[in-house]
């Protein structure tokens, strides 16, 4: 298998780079160090390219299946002689299409970061850290254990944690980078326990071993039960615990919309086109695992993943800051992945859920980057986040105007547009397996367009602002990625993806459902025309519907109160109740111990040392007087 | 044996040159009172090395000698302590042993 030996620098080379600029960054000009980081990361998409093309085209298909190559796995390190931890590269459909996924998006995000950090503070610091991102993504998806994953999982948390506090003298940056680690963090230890349990039962972390379907390792994991479960249930939904974190489902949502603090950049990289899809790329890893031992976890999780695209896109109907806006669509979309990955089977055509799932992440990642570099260059001409801020921008930003109307079409889900090919595998997927969430999925699908429409109409038409200085088009090194990703975005639905990426490994054929894709276009559309006539014109409808809608619309508004739930129930309940007591106990109880050892100790040695008078004749007759009494008692004893 | 005195003599003679020594070393003030009375007790050992060499090992020198490393010793360390009560006496101008509690704790 020594084709794929290459793929060792896909990891190696973005590693090398974040540790040149990181290291050596202040030694040279800001813009050295950007084009290093951009240079090096231009090979590592050539080489993600040439590994998909190796991989779909010519090795990776042996018959009809594609099969997992493993070009190296080194033993890292080896607890006992079952337990070992290795290091390694797994080359499977998912994960090639994740390396292509992930370079691109990286490249573009780089070349636009290029123009859009210019002479900001800390430029090489950017670089360096995004290209520590960009490693430890590409670790993850090419992990070939879980335990290798977990180690990159936390990677990406903490370059996440680094890029978002980027801006560290701003308090909200400082205090969003916090809230986004900790959450995620907090997810991620369920994520080790559920690793850990997994291990114990079945005694290897290897995905190849885990994911062989009709495998009997988990034999030990369902007979024993712990709480009313199994102990390969109470795994599994551990796992997803972690990814739930990471992809921002609901309840462990909160940190992604206030990871907008970040450089916009970022939040198009990571939290709208890589990181965020971890989570749906850890049960895609894991689906054999959770399909055939624990269905009851796979549907909980189709539930949580329509409940939280439900949820999200309502909110991001009422909010005003741009990027948070697209946050929520994040969320939405990501949701309709694990909704997808919920309702799937695996053979044939019933593994369609798990391949528009990954069809989704494919396309979503291409436009949803576009929407956000889009909304980069129009934050980089208004200087303002604020969407009430912001209209009539059609004529000052061309480029950024045409390549946003395709990513917006591409969103809402209009033929033939990337996004409308994958969500209407996901509606196939979802018809066939759940009528409810089927519906919801519909019903998403119009408040999305009807979003995605308020946005998009609110900043290029709407009413005319008084700009302080007239906004201009960005500089072309932030335009052309715009327009790779847009063409990305128009083509990359007409791919056959079911040739590719399948459940069962196996090539299907898929054709367009008419009586699904129609109703959901019109679905799209009927949200469009509502947004076109509240948002195109400037009106005072819209103004009226929020003031007739009274407390329903301050509470969509507020995101539910989840944040307020959450500050309620660590300030007030964890706080009151179980940290405050903990830290009496450790006062009085634990330190009042030490504290009292210490004072008995003073108080004694002070009376002791009066002792000590300083007379050299009362320490001579002690000493000899001992001496004395010592020779009598031995001569008494002895003799 | 030497000509008829046992022992037990000398060594009658060692101890109470020993105990006179450690009396002056606990009862006088006087430093060199003090040093007097060490360089006593060093001598009544002196006394012991050289009796048990010439009564038990009439034909070895081991005691001869150690008894003469003691005597230098004892004249090093009779001139440390002699500077070291001089330097006393220039300080606080007196050579009580009672005065000299400074460095107590």
């Amino acid at each position: 298998m020594n084709t794929f030996s290459f793929t060792a620098f896909i990891l190696i080379i973005p590693l090398f780079m974040f540790l040149l600029t990181g290291l050596t960054g202040m030694k040279y000009k800001p813009i050295i160090s950007g084009l290093l980081g951009t240079t090096g990361l231009l090979i590592v998409t050539i080489l993600s390219y040439y590994t998909a093309w190796l991989y779909f085209f010519q090795v990776g298909q042996v018959g009809n299946t594609y099969t997992s190559i493993i070009p190296f796995n080194i033993e890292w390190l080896t607890f006992t002689e079952n337990l070992k931890i290795h290091i390694g590269i797994l080359l499977d459909p998912i994960s090639v299409m994740m390396l292509v996924v992930i370079s691109t998006v990286s490249l573009m995000v780089h070349i636009y970061s290029l123009g859009y950090m210019k002479g900001e503070m800390g430029f090489q610091r950017f670089f360096a850290f995004l290209s520590l991102f960009t490693f430890s993504m590409l670790g993850l998806v090419v992990a070939s254990n879980i335990f290798q994953m977990y180690i990159f999982w936390e990677l990406v948390g903490a370059s996440s944690f680094l890029l978002i506090g980027f801006y560290y003298q701003k308090p909200s940056a400082v205090a969003a980078s916090k809230k986004a680690f900790i959450v995620t963090r907090f997810a991620d230890f369920g994520f080790l326990v559920g690793i850990l349990i997994l291990s114990f039962y079945t005694g290897t972390f290897d995905f190849d071993k885990l994911t062989q379907p009709g495998t009997d390792i988990f034999n030990s994991a369902a007979t024993a039960s712990f709480i009313g479960m199994s102990a390969i249930t109470w795994a599994m939904l551990l796992i997803f615990m972690g990814g739930a974190g990471k992809s921002a489902m609901f309840p462990l949502h909160i940190w992604l919309p206030d990871a907008m603090e970040g450089p916009t950049p970022v939040s198009a990289l990571i939290h709208a086109a890589t990181m965020v899809v971890a989570g749906v790329f850890l049960v895609a890893r894991m689906f054999p695992v959770y399909l055939f031992q624990t269905p009851e976890v796979l549907e909980f999780i189709g539930y949580i993943g329509a409940f939280t695209s439900l949820f999200a896109a309502v909110i991001a109907c009422t909010q005003f800051d741009i990027k948070r806006v697209l946050a929520f669509s994040t969320l939405s979309q990501i949701g309709y992945m694990m909704l997808a990955l919920g309702v799937s089977g695996y053979e044939g055509e019933h593994g369609v859920g798990y391949m528009s799932s990954m069809f989704h992440l494919f396309t979503h990642a291409m436009f949803k980057a576009l929407l956000f570099l889009g909304a980069g260059s129009i934050i980089h001409a208004v200087h303002s986040n604020d969407l009430r801020e912001m209209g009539n921008l059609k004529k000052y930003l061309p480029f950024t105007f045409i390549t946003f109307t395709i990513a917006w079409l591409s969103i809402c889900g209009i033929p033939p547009f990337s996004g409308f090919w994958s969500k209407d595998e996901i509606l196939v997927a979802a018809f066939y397996h759940n009528k409810i969430l089927f519906f919801s999925s519909v019903f998403v699908a119009g408040l999305t367009a009807f979003y995605m429409s308020r946005l998009f109409f609110t900043v290029f038409f709407g009413k005319k602002q008084h700009y302080h200085h007239t906004p201009h088009e960005s500089p072309l090194i932030m335009t052309i990625p715009l327009m790779i990703l847009a063409i990305a975005s128009i083509f990359t639905g007409l791919i056959p993806f079911s040739h590719f990426v399948t459940a069962d490994k196996l090539a299907f054929n898929t054709h367009l459902h008419l009586n699904i894709a129609i109703p959901s276009v019109l679905v799209a559309l009927i949200g469009i025309s509502i947004a076109f006539l509240l948002y195109f014109k400037e009106g005072k409808v819209a103004n009226r519907i929020t003031v007739a809608l009274g407390y329903v619309y301050t509470t969509v508004l507020n995101k539910f109160y989840v944040d307020e739930l959450y500050i309620f129930i660590t300030k007030k309940v964890i706080f009151n109740c179980i940290s405050q007591p903990i830290a009496w106990f450790d006062r009085h109880i634990v330190d009042a111990t030490m504290d009292g050892i210490a004072r008995i100790t003073e108080f004694s040695s002070e009376k002791i040392k009066t002792l000590q008078s300083g007379q050299l004749q009362q320490y001579a007759f002690v000493f000899v007087g001992g001496t004395i009494a010592l020779v009598l008692a031995f001569i008494y004893w002895y003799a | 044996m030497i000509q008829g005195i046992p022992l037990q003599y000398v060594l009658v003679v060692s101890i109470i040159m020993f105990f006179i020594g450690v009396c002056g070393f606990i009862i006088r003030r006087n430093l060199i009172t003090i040093l007097m009375s060490i360089e006593l007790i060093l001598n009544s050992v002196n006394i012991n090395f050289l009796a048990f060499n010439r009564y038990l090992f009439p034909d070895q020198l081991q005691g001869h000698f150690f008894a003469l490393i003691i005597v230098a010793i004892a004249a090093a360390e009779a001139s440390v302590a002699i500077a070291l009560i001089i330097n006393i006496y220039r300080r606080i101008s007196n050579i009580e042993v009672e005065n000299i509690s400074e460095m107590k704790y």
